[in-house]
């Protein structure tokens, strides 16, 4: 720990120095503790309000803790009454349109990661700067000629359709975070395996497949998230009801019914838990991967 | 201590470049692996660009929708957007939420991760842990939350306003509609925005933090600098590029802002419209879809970004991240 405790060196005297530390260590304590507090409580009240009963979620003098906690909107979430098809289809599109995004584009992710990590090619700088612009395009722009696009293929209010556009959504972010993790295995163990006679697809499989598994669990992370939080394609692509995601269902829901907020906050507990849940797992990896190298220690 | 990509710690390739032209390594190799998602690129991304550019200048409607053949209009759009003072107002609402979002998000951002890097280690991972979760609310949760928050009946905001001393903050906050004017939408807006965007800011600083070396800090110590000081003659210089790109993407995060703008203003609200939602509205939001109109209003944000992210990829390049 770099700077702290400097009061030491100064004059003054130790235990002068030694208090002052220790106001200063309460100090930046406290600050932290009130950080944490401001960055956790909506998400905290979404809770709390999601276990209050209606009168206490309306109540003149709101409580932080429900006093009777309850679980009447997560059964009214749950088991229908929030809309004309069951939560659980929602839930199963979310879920099955992320896998499908996850599966596809870590094996995209990977084969180009591998490419930009280990080979020097002709146009491999032209490619990086290409993942490095498709990640700034504003993706709400494209949402108009991709509509178009999808529905001259008959895509439109298809979850294959949407996983497509999803696809290209998540596949550059997770390539270049992705290149560092196989750069680091070292290539000696490549070597080793071709001297020993395995082939190229051998050594992928039995070499490189088990050391960037991390790292392709961090991608694939990753693209859960993209793919369960979005938004603005679902919204516009789908039309039917029974092909909503999980955020459109919520969204629909709070605009129909404004100020039910105690299933409301239900449904946004269930579809905030899981994202996270994960989050909070590759957090790391994810601040790596978006600067990567802008520091060189 | 620096998580930022192991391919930093050693310079990649180039090393030993006779063995590693020993390597069984196919002429086409690497193009087959890129080519994947070269296409999706292409075709996802790229491609939709160019259709932008070219619808900007058609008249892509109703009609269009039932497959007969775009009209083209020549400049039409773009006279009659550049013509129409709503738009003008969109831009200033766009760019206004932009600056002080971006302001906000990078200062307090910032000293979360000075606070971080001060702190004990478990204490550190304890506020870290928390704030990261502000970072992994879906956008769409985070917009209802705060509109319940700030919600004119039985919303926190309002009743904690109402608690507080009239002469400090004036009476009557009970039921005040902080969705009812632009200016209150766009300032519930921005606290949820800055709320969801300040921990990736903190945890880049904090992860830039732990790479200076701590004897530049001793020496600045010894020789009597303030944290004032120390932050802009060590701190900053250090974390300049990680400020760069946190500058360049928090740009473009805010500028092109739509789901929670979207979830707490809605459509009808076009007073609060920024220029995605616009874009938008023009495309979908009526039964006369105006996919024309909405791609104009889209090249033109979509160029404002462009300019933005040349002097982003222009740095990358520099930096040698590319390589």
């Amino acid at each position: 720990m770099k700077p702290s405790g400097s009061a030491g060196a100064r004059p003054g005297g130790a235990g002068d120095g030694a208090r002052r530390r220790r106001i200063r260590k309460s100090v930046l304590n406290g600050t932290g503790l009130l950080v944490f507090f401001f960055s956790v409580f909506p998400v905290f009240w979404m809770a709390s309000t999601a276990f209050k009963p209606n009168n206490e979620i309306f109540s003149t003098t709101p409580k932080p803790l429900p006093s009777h906690p309850t679980l009447e909107h997560f059964d009214l979430v749950m088991n229908g009454g929030i809309a004309e098809v069951s939560f659980w289809t929602y839930f199963r599109n979310s879920a099955v349109l992320a896998i499908a995004t996850v599966v596809v584009s870590s094996l995209l992710a990977l084969l180009a990661a591998t490419a930009v990590a280990r080979f020097r090619f002709r146009f491999r700088t032209t490619f990086m700067v290409m993942l490095l612009v498709v990640q700034m395009v504003p993706l709400e722009a494209l949402v108009i000629p991709l509509f178009l696009d999808l529905k001259r293929l008959d895509l439109l209010n298809t979850l294959p359709g949407l996983m497509i556009v999803y696809v290209g959504f998540a596949t550059p972010f997770a390539i270049w975070m992705l290149r560092g993790f196989v750069a680091a295995v070292p290539r000696e163990l490549e070597e080793a395996a071709a001297i020993d006679g395995a082939g190229p697809i051998r050594t992928f499989f039995k070499v490189m497949l088990p050391l960037v598994a991390p790292g392709l669990v961090a991608t694939s992370i990753f693209s859960f998230i993209t793919a369960w939080n979005e938004f603005i394609f679902a919204f516009t692509f789908l039309d039917d009801q029974d092909k909503y995601t999980l955020p459109i269902m919520l969204q629909f829901f709070h605009g129909r019914s404004g100020n039910a907020w105690g299933p409301i906050m239900a449904a946004s507990t269930l579809l905030t838990i899981p994202v996270i849940a994960f989050f909070l797992l590759v957090q790391r990896r994810m601040v790596s991967g978006l600067t990567a190298g802008a520091v060189k220690g | 201590m620096l998580d930022t990509a192991p391919a930093v710690r050693k310079p990649p390739g180039r090393k030993n470049p006779g063995r590693a032209r020993s390597l069984r390594r196919p002429r086409f190799g690497p193009y087959l692996l890129i080519a994947p998602t070269v296409v999706v690129i292409a075709v996802l991304m790229f491609w939709p660009m160019i259709q932008i550019g070219i619808m900007s200048f058609q008249k892509v409607g109703n009609r269009q929708l039932r497959g007969e053949p775009a009209e083209s209009v020549g400049t039409e759009n773009f006279r009659t957007i550049l013509n129409d003072p709503f738009f003008w107002q969109t831009l200033r609402q766009t760019v206004l939420f932009a600056v002080v979002a971006v302001t906000l998000t990078l200062v307090i951002g910032t000293l979360i991760g000075l606070l971080l890097n001060k702190l004990g280690k478990r204490m550190s991972s304890f506020v870290a842990g928390g704030v990261m979760v502000a970072w992994a609310t879906p956008p769409v949760t985070a917009a209802i939350i705060f509109s319940w928050l700030f919600g004119s009946t039985g919303g926190l905001v309002n009743w904690s306003l109402d608690l507080l001393p009239d002469f400090l903050v004036g009476g009557g906050w009970n039921d005040y509609n902080w969705f009812a004017t632009p200016l209150s939408t766009y300032t519930v807006l921005t606290v949820c925005v800055v709320w969801q965007a300040c921990p990736f800011v903190a945890v880049s600083v904090l992860a830039g933090l732990k790479s200076v070396p701590s004897e530049l800090y001793e020496a600045a110590r010894v020789d009597g600098s303030g944290p004032w000081r120390t932050f802009w003659s060590i701190t900053y210089p250090i974390l300049k590029p990680i400020f760069f790109v946190l500058l360049v993407m928090s740009i473009i995060w805010d500028f092109k802002v739509f789901t929670q703008l979207f979830v707490m203003s809605g459509m009808a609200n076009r007073d609060a419209f920024n220029l995605s939602l616009y874009a938008y509205s023009e495309a979908f939001g009526s039964l006369n879809p105006k996919l024309g109109m909405g791609s104009a209003i889209a090249l033109v944000f979509t160029m404002i970004l462009l300019v933005v992210t040349a002097l982003y990829v222009r740095v990358m390049v520099r930096q040698g991240e590319t390589r």
